[in-house]
């Protein structure tokens, strides 16, 4: 059995220690399969390594390994969860070193996504080094003979305080080796005062690697015998292959050989797309050679799909009634009795997530053993898809995680990894996928197109008296239930169905929409389209009224209160709920940071919004500088979050200094058509996104917060293209009510 | 044969000339550092320097590159840490880090014509680079930390 491990796997102790209530889960080797056997595992060490936590183990020499288990892609997250348990442990960060976890369903969920890796996972990190710190402050108690009330951990050693005493960790770690792993009652987690690392600015551990060309991504193992793949793909979506002539394909220096896979049937779920694949010895032969397939395709049902034809028919889907999600008061008798209404419609396209990775992965399958290398953003969803295809067990399986070059959603799903898998099982040989740019924006789950009409009342005091907010999009859900047609409740809750202001008649309606090509999520998911929707029409409702936009936009909100939205069939998540008075707090913070109300240069203006995502409050105050021509910048954005408690807030600003590029690349120029079924885009010069050269001075202010954590990764982009759109209002009092908004006003008028 | 020097070493290619410069470091020499964007010179993630020029390695074909010395994010700075890179981590620039090799050696070769440049010439320069996390605020502020320690 030929297998080679990643380079950075170590041995832990196969020692088993036993659960002693709580959630500590302990006592396993990092690899589920005893038999294996891996380069590196004779490293020379003294005594056996110690793993009290399936998170944590020690070398003899008091270096300690902790495990990161959630997907590194840019948020930070290899940094920040290890130096949770490190500041908890008291370790000296400087001996810590982080290692990915393969997938494994020993580490709890590793499904990296949702902007949950902090809120779902800092206590369990807290508990596991605080388990880790009593052992060490035990096992230094009885080699002094004292007790342990009296030994307290302190950086990488313990001290005896009464006798100022000092052991390093590395001469106690042997004898916790031998002690009982502590329950949770009996540990004492630090007070924020105590905190070394969480809270504070902490480098991220891949800067090396990733400014030296050395950091390791999708397309970066190198296996011997190692083949390379490129395919082609149905061009519409469940096409098939009727038949094809690979005669060039075979001409072209370093192609072996074409191999065809089986076509993908809706619903669409994570499979591999099918097609013909072409195996070569590099990723050049096998890209020349898959472009110069001949390739007949019976494009199937999907080949009616025009984006222009189903844009009308959105529009005009949320023009009539449809299904009511919330439906509170009497908004029909409020909007029959207004002193005045006020109408818009909304309508946002398809988008692709467009990483700068595209996907790519290896495999290597063998007669009884499946690895695999892969950018997964849920590493434990390609352990069944590697049994579906090999008929090989859990544990001849093992998933190796790279770093993410980007994700923003389509890394969560797998066809590409199944790829690789069933080209290596069928060829004998370990293979790499390599998806080109073409195939990254033609073959996503995308983004999805969506319209929506708003309609509010003014009464006869020129109070909002209703609100009635119509969606039409394609689900989701579609992309595992292909009868789905309509959104769900938790897609409307992401700005919509939990529209937070104080209205007493309301209603949210969906309509129809069937997908016609796969349905995925990217970054911040329908908060992308119904913030656009809600805040732009917000903006809209205060210029009718007169009102300044940010004073509107806290009318609005109401008094302070805490909302619950689980009558609509929106989840409850415990210790968080919708505090309008921290949304209402950012919105404040944000327009005294940015200068709201400040005179500004002729063509310019200031546009505001905010939104509550992922359980963080965010507002942001987008500068837009419009020229005579129509062509406009945005020199300045002021971004304010409200995210909890966080870890790093060098990774929160980061994230936030993203959010507003990702933000106003959508705003300004990404969007995915199709014609014929096919998509029409297929790289960055039709696919664009923001350059440098039209990056804003971007401010981010960042709340201090006792609350539970909440998202970071994907809270700063909802409020970007409203407050964008809002701020083109206030320059020209040109309202546009379409992303994306293009690089001059004046051809989009 | 095509006789080139990477990073310093002599390197001889007798394969398709057509392949990109690109595939030939990652496929054949396995300097992987160099990444592979859209294959079309559009975004800049697989920048190298050829005779200490950046290029965008997926647009130039090895039969161009007969007595060419060829330079990977691998090869900057061996004696030691590049200006750039160690102002790269000070300035904690990269998120997932994918694109941050093609905007090093493209941030080397402006600082290698320019050394201080300003925020325009930074903005013509880097804009041939795309980075979707969008850490260009921090890649204007660490290439001009970088030009002062250089000059």
């Amino acid at each position: 059995m030929k297998k080679i491990s990643q380079q950075n796997i170590r041995p832990v102790s196969r020692r088993d220690f036993l659960k002693t209530g709580g959630v500590l889960v302990v006592g396993v080797s990092l690899f589920g399969c005893g038999k294996e056997k891996v380069p590196g595992l004779t490293k020379s060490v003294s005594t056996e390594p110690w793993s009290p936590d399936v998170y944590v183990s020690f070398d003899a020499d008091g270096t300690v390994h902790i495990i990161s288990h959630r997907s590194e892609m840019g948020q930070g997250i290899r940094t920040g969860l290890p130096a949770v348990l490190a500041d908890e442990m008291e370790a000296d960060w400087s001996r810590v070193k982080v290692e990915q976890a393969t997938g494994d369903a020993k580490y709890g969920n590793q499904n990296t996504d949702g902007s949950w890796s902090v809120r779902g996972f800092m206590q369990r990190m807290r508990e596991a080094g605080a388990t880790v710190r009593l052992m060490l402050e035990q096992s230094a108690a009885q080699q002094w003979g004292v007790d342990v009330a009296e030994c307290k951990a302190n950086f990488h050693t313990v001290v005896h305080q009464p006798s100022g005493r000092v052991l390093d960790y590395q001469d106690l770690v042997a004898g916790a080796a031998e002690l009982p792993v502590p329950g949770l009652e009996l540990l004492e987690l630090k007070s924020p005062d105590q905190f070394r690392y969480i809270g504070k600015k902490l480098p991220i551990v891949d800067m090396h690697d990733m400014t030296h060309g050395s950091a390791m991504y999708g397309a970066d193992t190198r296996l011997p015998g190692m083949k390379f793949a490129a395919i082609a793909r149905p061009p519409v979506v469940f096409g098939k292959v009727k038949s094809f002539d690979a005669e060039k394909t075979m001409a072209v220096e370093g192609v072996e050989q074409v191999v065809e896979l089986p076509a993908a049937e809706a619903p669409a779920m994570f499979k591999a797309l099918g097609g013909i694949a072409v195996i070569a010895s590099n990723s050049w032969a096998a890209l020349r050679g898959r472009d110069l397939l001949a390739i007949e395709w019976d494009e199937g049902a999907n080949a009616d799909y025009d984006s222009d034809e189903f844009k009308q028919a959105l529009l005009e889907t949320v023009r009539q009634s449809g299904t009511p999600l919330r439906d509170q008061g009497d908004i029909d008798t409020a909007l029959d009795s207004a002193a005045e209404t006020i109408e818009a419609e909304y309508y946002a396209p398809h988008l692709a997530h467009a990483s700068m990775e595209p996907p790519a992965a290896v495999a290597s399958v063998s007669s009884d053993f499946c690895e695999i290398w892969a950018p997964s953003q849920d590493p434990q969803s390609l352990i069944p898809m590697a049994e579906a295809v090999t008929g090989l067990k859990p544990e001849q399986i093992r998933i190796n995680v790279t770093l993410l070059g980007g994700a923003f959603g389509r890394k969560s799903k797998c066809d590409f990894v199944e790829e690789a898998v069933i080209l290596s099982r069928k060829i004998g040989a370990p293979v790499l996928v390599q998806w080109s740019r073409e195939d990254d924006i033609r073959h996503d789950y995308y983004h999805t197109v969506s319209a929506q009409h708003l309609s509010a009342s003014l009464d006869e005091n020129r109070k909002v008296s209703g609100w009635r907010h119509r969606l039409a999009y394609p689900s989701i859900m579609s992309t595992f239930d292909a009868s789905v047609k309509q959104a769900a409740a938790f897609e409307a809750g992401m700005g919509a169905l939990n529209v937070p202001y104080d209205i007493t008649n309301l209603r949210v309606e969906t309509g129809e929409a069937e997908a016609k090509v796969r349905i995925g999520w990217l970054r911040s998911v329908c908060n992308i389209y119904q913030s656009f929707g809600v805040n732009s029409f917000t903006d809209e409702i205060a210029h009718v009224r007169g009102l300044d936009p940010k004073d509107n936009l806290i009318e609005l909100l109401g008094p302070d209160r805490v909302l619950d939205f689980t009558e609509f069939g929106l989840e409850a998540t415990e210790n968080y709920a919708l505090e309008t008075g921290r949304l209402r707090s950012v919105i404040e913070l944000v327009a005294a940071k940015a200068g709201w109300g400040r005179s500004l240069s002729r063509g310019h203006g200031l546009g505001i919004a905010a939104q509550y995502s992922f359980l963080s409050y965010v507002a942001a105050v987008v500068e837009v500088a419009v020229a005579d021509d129509g062509k406009w910048t945005v020199p300045r954005v002021d971004i304010a979050i409200d995210c909890g408690q966080y870890v790093n807030p060098d990774r929160v600003m980061s994230q936030q200094e993203g959010a507003v590029i990702f933000g106003l690349s959508l705003a300004r120029d990404s969007q995915i058509t199709a014609a014929n079924g096919r998509i029409v885009q297929g790289n960055f010069n039709n696919y664009r996104v923001l350059r440098i050269d039209s990056t804003p001075e971007t401010h981010v202010h960042l709340v201090e917060s006792s609350a539970p954590p909440a998202g970071v990764g994907e809270p700063g982009v909802p409020p970007i293209a409203p407050a964008l759109a809002n701020a083109i209002f206030a320059a020209t009092g040109k309202r546009f009510r379409e992303l994306p908004l293009g690089r001059s006003l004046f051809s989009a008028m | 044969m095509i006789k080139l020097t990477v990073n310093g070493e002599t390197r001889q290619y007798d394969g398709d000339g057509e392949m990109p410069l690109l595939w030939y470091l990652r496929d054949l020499l396995t300097l992987t550092g160099t990444k592979y964007g859209c294959g079309k010179g559009l975004c800049g993630s697989c920048t190298v320097h050829l005779d200490g020029r950046a290029v965008r390695s997926c647009s130039v074909p090895m039969d161009r590159l007969d007595g060419a010395d060829i330079t990977t994010i691998e090869g900057l700075g061996t004696g030691g840490d590049h200006p750039l890179q160690i102002a790269w981590a000070s300035h904690d620039v990269p998120q997932c880090g994918y694109c941050q090799s093609g905007q090093i050696m493209q941030a080397a070769s402006l600082l290698a014509e320019n050394p201080n440049p300003d925020e325009q010439q930074i903005d013509d320069a880097m804009s041939s680079v795309i980075c979707r996390c969008g850490t260009y605020q921090r890649i204007r502020a660490a290439i001009k930390s970088a030009a002062g320690g250089v000059s």
